[in-house]
């Protein structure tokens, strides 16, 4: 030690690869409509104070990838460090007649709908880039969408670990048991991520996983 | 007679065909109004390329995607391939059409029921 310091050899770089906690990479994933970008937004403002995008009831409100960088999430003493990705939703079909119907007009439904398919292609090739997946699913829905057996079969061929948000508990209607029984080998949180209800059950779960 | 054509494509010659070979098939025949039933489906990458080449091709007012659903994967029980740390996952039947002529109306672990109608 002595002789170290006599040297007046830095080490600080070696312990900053050694001992540096790493950031894991989360993606945000889910069918259109799900509230991943609802429960980004509760995320980001939990720990920044921040937000992550904007929200609409129309499918296909985000059409690009967005990336928060080093979000701390602190729970029951530990911490993770997180670079969050928040996808556009995941879809087979898009059909501009869809966005018509809910008042838009026959440009912008086409402009949105050109976009839309862009933003899926750029979810799909996330995929590859990520350290694990958050799936956030409907619980009012019938949880057997391709979107979600796609993600979860990704998931477990990659052996990444995946947690299932099963949002949306603040309507009568849902059912996060169903989600249960249809995928019983992942760790699934009932959640609201409007009311934030359980989210601190997530942020555990979450510290949990992907720590 | 007018009708849909249904193609039930085999476990064996699905295993004979590259992963771009069966997404270009599914594409192609979807695209000619066909409805596909594939033995064994498709691996996960394989899905997430069907995804990513079927947004490629969206067309408004000609093409907008694809209906598609399979059994969610299941973990194979050969004890050969767990000990050799090999994929053990299986894909399972898997049904897909345009997304203008078929339309799941319920689905579970172990049932896909569908409904298929004329362009």
């Amino acid at each position: 030690m002595g002789i170290i310091k006599r040297l007046g050899i830095n080490f600080t770089w070696l312990k900053k690869i050694l001992f540096k906690k790493k950031t894991a990479r989360i993606g945000i994933y889910g069918p259109p409509n799900a509230g991943k970008t609802t429960l980004a937004n509760r995320i980001l403002r939990d720990w920044t104070g921040d937000a992550m995008g904007s929200v609409s009831n129309i499918p296909h409100e985000t059409r690009r990838a967005r990336r928060r960088e080093d979000v701390t999430i602190l729970s029951n003493g530990s911490s993770v460090v997180l670079d969050i990705i928040d996808t556009p939703g995941l879809a087979t079909k898009i059909d501009f007649h869809d966005f018509m119907a809910f008042g838009l007009s026959e440009e912008e439904s086409k402009r949105r709908a050109k976009e839309a398919t862009e933003g899926v292609i750029e979810a799909v090739k996330w995929l590859d880039e990520l350290d694990g997946v958050l799936l956030v699913m409907d619980a009012t829905e019938d949880p057997y969408t391709q979107v979600n057996v796609t993600v979860i079969g990704n998931m477990e061929a990659r052996k990444l670990p995946l947690l299932i948000a099963a949002n949306k508990v603040d309507l009568p209607n849902s059912s996060p048991s169903r989600i249960h029984s249809a995928f019983p080998q992942h760790p699934i949180v009932p959640i609201s991520a409007l009311e934030g209800q359980n989210i601190d059950l997530l942020y555990k779960e979450i510290a949990e996983h992907f720590g | 007679m007018n009708g849909i054509q249904l193609d039930l494509i085999s476990e064996d010659k699905l295993d004979g065909m590259t992963s771009m070979e069966k997404v270009r098939l599914i594409l192609d025949s979807v695209r000619n109004g066909r409805i596909l039933v594939l033995e064994r489906g498709l691996t996960p990458s394989e899905q997430t390329k069907l995804i990513e080449l079927t947004m490629t091709e969206i067309a408004q007012d000609d093409f907008s995607g694809i209906e598609i659903e399979s059994y969610p994967v299941k973990q194979s029980d050969n004890f050969l391939n767990k000990l050799l740390g090999k994929n053990s996952l299986k894909t399972r039947l898997t049904v897909i059409g345009p997304a203008t002529q078929l339309k799941t109306i319920k689905k579970d672990r172990d049932l896909i029921s569908a409904l298929v109608s004329t362009p």
